[in-house]
């Protein structure tokens, strides 16, 4: 078994403007693990998961995903250099990325949404490609919504959509930015367990989020960031067992209900 | 003097050849205006700065100015820079480029309603610029588009008849001319005004139509 992490980071740095996001981030995401990015609203953790998704360029650093550079390559002396086009596609396509808003597509069904990348950027023929959304959309569990267009579907059901549209492309890494955030608490669970599940087959995951419980019971790794510094990372009994680290203990009592601290 | 139809009806050949030109300089021209104000849109959003101002002037101009001046200058005007132009060609290129200014701005505004979101969904799945504008930006735009643009259409329709000040054998021409001759204006233009209203309303509950048939893909997500 190879050592080589699926996901790793180093040196990542992202500013905007002035303002710096991430602020030289190391991080290893191991194979087969679900490792959990946590942290206070603008400590940089979605502008982290967007670099590896690749829909933000960062400004300095490397990242490499199964040992493939993507983006950009350290040069013969050490130079940070673009990659082409060409090189970026394969590696960017081992990843699949679930947002908070959902982003489906609203003038294509459940179907639709989940064929389109089959059939346009993998060339398979409309019906191979259905039959295969319609296989994800059944782990899921929306293979009776298949025809339904994303406005005839609650949050909870686009959001399951839209993690069977990234995985009909058989990512080898999934993404997820803040996947229940925008959901009602009744709506989180059902997408949690659909995450659960994914997790148990094995599927590498990284994965932004305020479910403090999800992250401690799911998660291989905690991740901590604050103003775009990894600040603690480890195991979830690390993390959040006690005595925790300081920033950890005020970030439990200020972001969330002490009710779910407590369950920790 | 009594209200005689009859008298305006019995030119009734004339009236639907002119009817058939007004239809036809309509269709063309809207629909040369939406593809060609569509590709001053993409030109001026994807097109870098330069090229946006380039193409504001134009499109400023025009919105800033009576079509009936600019149809005047382009068919009298032109020749002195070089550009004469038969009325009809003359007037079907005026109506174009006037279209496509109004049109352009529709779909400016079309582009900018795209949840940025849907068009990185497309990216992180692996659909190129092409693939996202064909697939993704162009039907969702649509939908958005479609009342403003049925609107915008129904003023063309309303426009050709502009085109009367440089003699193209139009509808407002045609019968106008009728009731000059015969001493019959309320007859003729009572027959001017339901004949535009009757196209106006069909155009109307085409884009209806089309509504209807799109809104089960309304927006759910803010």
């Amino acid at each position: 078994m190879s050592l080589t992490p699926a996901i790793r980071v180093r040196g990542l740095v992202k500013r905007f403007g002035q303002t710096t996001v991430l602020d030289g981030i190391d991080l290893d995401a191991g194979r087969g693990e679900v490792t959990c990015l946590i942290g206070p609203s603008g400590s940089g953790k979605s502008t982290l998961l967007r670099c590896i998704a690749f829909l933000e360029e960062a400004t300095d650093g490397f990242i490499e995903i199964d040992g493939e550079p993507l983006g950009f390559a350290a040069g013969p002396s050490g130079e940070r250099m673009r990659l082409p086009q060409s090189a970026i596609r394969p590696v960017r396509s081992r990843v699949g990325m679930v947002f908070q808003q959902f982003n489906l597509w609203p003038h294509m069904t459940a179907l639709g949404n989940v064929s389109e990348a089959l059939v346009i950027v993998r060339g398979m023929k409309r019906r191979d490609a259905e039959a295969r959304a319609m296989a994800e959309l059944e782990k899921v569990g929306l293979s009776g919504r298949a025809s339904h267009y994303p406005s005839e579907l609650s949050g909870g059901q686009q959001q399951r959509v839209a993690i069977a549209r990234a995985l009909a492309l058989e990512p080898r890494i999934m993404l997820f930015d803040e996947p229940t955030s925008s959901l009602d608490p009744e709506l989180t669970g059902e997408v949690l367990n659909v995450m659960r599940d994914l997790a148990k087959t094995g599927m590498t995951m990284l994965v932004v989020t305020h479910e403090i419980g999800f992250a401690a019971s799911v998660g291989a790794k905690i991740v901590f960031l604050d103003h775009g510094k990894l600040l603690v990372q480890g195991t979830p009994g690390e993390v959040f067992g006690k005595p925790r680290h300081p920033r950890i203990e005020q970030f439990l009592d200020t972001y969330l209900d002490r009710g779910a601290a407590t369950l920790l | 003097m009594s209200f005689d139809l009859d008298l305006v009806l019995s030119f009734g050949p004339q009236i639907l050849t002119a009817l058939a030109i007004t239809i036809a300089l309509w269709v063309a021209g809207s629909g040369l205006g939406l593809v060609l104000g569509f590709f001053i849109a993409v030109a001026r959003r994807y097109g870098g700065k330069p090229v946006d101002t380039l193409l504001m002037l134009p499109v400023e101009l025009i919105r800033g100015t009576p079509f009936l001046v600019q149809i005047f200058l382009l068919y009298y005007g032109g020749p002195y820079v070089g550009l004469s132009l038969d009325k009809t060609v003359a007037g079907l290129l005026g109506l174009t480029v006037y279209g496509a200014a109004y049109y352009s701005e529709l779909w400016r505004a079309g582009f900018d309603a795209i949840p940025k979101g849907h068009l990185e969904a497309a990216d992180c799945v692996g659909l190129d610029r092409s693939q996202t504008m064909r697939r993704i930006i162009l039907p969702e735009m649509t939908m958005l588009v479609l009342p403003s643009m049925v609107n915008m259409t129904i003023l063309m329709l309303k426009e050709t008849a502009i085109l009367s000040i440089i003699s193209v054998p139009e509808l407002t021409l045609v019968v106008s001319a009728i009731g000059t001759e015969y001493y019959a204006f309320v007859e003729s233009f009572t027959i001017l005004a339901l004949l535009y209203w009757g196209l106006v309303e069909l155009c109307g509950a085409a884009g209806r139509h089309a509504e209807r048939r799109l809104s089960k893909y309304r927006f759910s997500v803010s």
